[in-house]
């Protein structure tokens, strides 16, 4: 299935979690610095492993940059 | 820290917080933000990938600054609390610049949108730096329902223009409750003094020092700009006059008349010789 990941659509198993989808990613586990909406809801850090994704799903995964 | 800034009962030593948009570099960022001075660094939550190298959070905690993510980019009170829902889970910390803006080309508050913004994250738990307009209604509403700082802007962010109404500033802090905090429209080191010797209990910018010439050289004169505009207001400044008021005291003026007064001949009628009645020096 297909969900959109910052902005660009990827390739996941169905039924795979958010914490499964950073570790493809490449973000370092508990991925420190970094949070995640999904479909413009907060997926609090405690429920990334929980949390299973369907197919378009919209997520946005955020860390900080340089801002006033 | 005998004059500390207190922000929800954290304290500060320096008044100066940095923004940290529009650095050239990471390392130019280092640099300014060492200089500075500062304490606390507003940074904004942005799409990120795992393999960017270096990190602006590696920087600060380097450099050992409070972080205090923004909602920069933020058009309503929805997306606002959502992002600083976001930036809560990022970086662990309930302090947030709240910045809900109007358009694009002014970048000034939406006045709205920012209080509905801000009663919803105090209600959650937030501890709330408003960014608002030199509003003086705003800026106590604001206050009143709990932002732990109000934040007025000088003039439009990143438009260098300093302190455009320094009368409504004046009205701002003569009822404030909570900091004030002089953000955006910094220009140089001047407008910072004058912030802070306005009675300002901060100055947050960001454009000022990372788009200067040379970041770390402006960062210092920043830093010494709002250490000596604190020391200034402190001190208490003397009254603006139309006249000159002398400095030097008028007592004791010699008289250099070049001629003898009027009525103090000797009866002979001749003039009275100076050694006569002063004596020679010596």
């Amino acid at each position: 299935m297909t969900v959109i990941v910052n902005g660009r659509p990827a390739d996941v198993d169905p039924g795979q979690t958010v914490a499964g989808l950073l570790a493809g990613l490449g973000h370092p586990p508990g991925g420190p610095g970094i949070a995640v909406a999904l479909n413009g809801e907060v997926v609090p850090r405690s429920a990334w492993s929980t949390t299973h994704l369907d197919d378009n799903d919209r997520l946005e995964v955020l860390g900080a940059s340089q801002g006033g | 820290m005998d004059d500390p800034l207190v922000i929800a009962g954290q304290g500060f030593t320096s008044r100066l917080v940095m923004g940290t948009g529009g650095a050239a570099s990471l390392e130019a960022l280092e640099q300014a933000l060492v200089a500075s001075g500062t304490e606390m660094t507003t940074v904004a939550l942005r799409r990120t990938s795992p393999g960017a190298r270096g990190s602006i959070l590696d920087v600060l905690r380097r450099v050992g600054c409070r972080l205090l993510p923004n909602t920069a980019g933020c058009f309503t009170a929805r997306d606002a609390v959502r992002t600083a829902k976001l930036a809560r889970e990022a970086f662990d910390t309930d302090w947030i610049k709240l910045e809900v803006i109007g358009d694009d080309r002014t970048l000034l508050p939406d006045a709205v949108e920012l209080r509905d913004a801000a009663e919803t994250l105090v209600d959650v738990g937030f501890t709330v730096l408003a960014y608002t307009n030199d509003d003086p209604v705003l800026a106590r509403h604001l206050a009143e329902l709990g932002c732990a700082a109000v934040m007025p802007l000088g003039s439009p962010i990143g438009s260098g223009m300093g302190i455009t109404n320094p009368y409504n500033l004046r009205i701002i802090l003569e009822q404030a409750t909570v900091p004030v905090i002089l953000d955006a429209g910094v220009g140089t080191a001047s407008d910072a003094a004058v912030a802070m010797e306005l009675g300002c209990d901060g100055v947050l910018l960001a454009s000022a020092v990372t788009r200067a010439q040379e970041p770390a050289l402006m960062a210092e004169a920043m830093r010494k700009a709002v250490e000596a505009g604190r020391l200034a207001h402190r001190a208490g400044r003397i009254p603006r006059r139309l006249y000159a008021e002398a400095s030097t005291p008028t007592e004791g003026v010699p008289d250099l008349t070049d001629r003898p007064a009027e009525g103090t001949r000797d009866p002979e009628g001749q003039p009275r010789q100076p050694d006569e009645t002063v004596g020679r020096a010596g």
